[in-house]
């Protein structure tokens, strides 16, 4: 089968049969094709769902049995490489963690289900967006170990007590969900976002890291903490459960303090 | 489709800057927030309830409290903080909201020269006020 950029059937070929206790829904994508659209366009499909399913379920059957164009992002389909972070009905969420029989209408109304790629990062294709500007951001906390002096002999020990002051940060995927969830990070071009500021906490906070100092330099900045407005969006959208606006205000105080 | 930005998501981003003006303006709104509440509330009991409330207020009034030094501190006080209290926090809606650098430069701007007149002009009026103004 030869693939068309103007193909509207699947990438699978036919539909295959409804399963049993299936209701259909309207998925209503917000769609933007470079080489066509000069603005995006919202495509609405009605396909049939369990309510068992799952919105990446969803993309899914309409990607292999539908419109084979329509293009997003997802690798594990489980929650953990954190790829299909996107907009559903307004809220940032991974498609692959988010249910059907969540969004489904009380009283056996018709679903729409909306689905917009996330804001504030370049659209490429669809619900595909540029995340180098996000990396970028999350490189310029510098992400990893520093240290000084001798490498020690043996390994680097560290107390439980010490463990638990950053574990909640230590659960960041990289999906972007936070910081595309950021009103500052929406309009302000160079805001760090809470996702870089995460990371930069899961080393600032580790008693085996040395770079502390650097980092709340970085942070200190005018692209930094302070322009957090602590509207607790990132909290909600996070997919893992991290109090992201606590881990920025953890940060302020620890350069309000000078203390780590 | 997308916002027009100056440096939108700018690839490489200056060096940190290493200084702590944005933590102290941080600071500075949270403890003058603190004292507007106990100035600010205290000037609407003053001037607005206690005996007979703004009805008995006129130039006597204002003369009166003005020839006291401790008036003339609170209102300066006041003006000054919530002056800058509220240019800061107009500044930050400024950076976050305006789009191109020339717009966020000329809106600082004007809301700075905004602020310079009013404060220095309260300050004159509250140092130099002439009770015999009348005669």
């Amino acid at each position: 089968m030869t693939a068309t950029a103007e193909t509207t059937t699947g990438s699978r070929g036919s539909q295959p049969p409804v399963p049993d206790g299936a209701v259909t829904v309207t998925v209503k994508i917000r769609r933007f094709n470079p080489e066509f659209d000069d603005e995006p366009r919202w495509d609405s499909f009605d396909i049939p769902a369990l309510p068992s399913d799952r919105v990446l379920n969803l993309l899914h059957y309409i990607k292999w049995y539908v419109d084979g164009t329509l293009t997003f992002r997802r690798s594990c389909a489980h929650g953990i490489c954190g790829s299909d972070a996107m907009r559903i009905n307004g809220v940032n969420r991974l498609a692959c963690k988010v249910l059907l029989k969540d969004l489904l209408e009380k009283g056996g109304k018709q679903t729409t289900i909306t689905i917009e790629p996330i804001k504030g990062l370049p659209v490429n294709k669809d619900l595909l967006v540029d995340m180098e500007p996000f990396f970028e951001a999350f490189r310029a906390v510098k992400p990893y170990l520093v240290t000084y002096g001798n490498e020690p002999t043996r390994e680097r020990i560290q107390s439980v007590a010490d463990r638990e002051r950053f574990d909640d940060t230590t659960k960041c995927i990289l999906c972007a969900c936070c910081t595309t969830s950021c009103p500052v990070y929406w309009t302000e071009g160079s805001y760090f976002g809470p996702a870089a500021i995460v990371n930069a906490h899961r080393f600032i906070f580790d008693s085996r890291d040395e770079g502390a100092e650097e980092r709340l330099d970085i942070l200190n900045d005018i692209d930094g903490v302070w322009r957090c407005r602590t509207t607790f969006n990132c909290t909600d959208a996070c997919p893992r459960g991290i109090q992201v606006t606590k881990a920025i205000q953890e940060v302020k105080r620890a350069l309000l303090f000078k203390r780590v | 489709m997308s916002l027009a930005l100056d440096k939108p998501r700018q690839p490489r981003r200056p060096a940190a800057r290493r200084s702590n003006g944005e933590l102290y303006s941080w600071l500075f709104m949270r403890l003058s927030g603190l004292l507007l509440v106990v100035l600010v509330l205290g000037h609407l009991f003053i001037m607005n309830i206690l005996d007979g409330g703004v009805h008995r207020i006129n130039f006597g009034f204002v003369a009166g409290r003005w020839a006291s030094p401790f008036w003339q501190f609170w209102d300066l006080a006041m003006l000054w903080l919530a002056q800058i209290h509220g240019g800061n926090g107009v500044r930050t809606v400024i950076n976050d909201y305006a789009r191109k650098d020339s717009t966020r430069f000329w809106l600082k701007m004007l809301l700075y020269v905004s602020m310079v007149l009013i404060v220095s002009l309260g300050t004159f009026v509250i140092f130099t006020f002439d009770p015999n103004i009348s005669n």
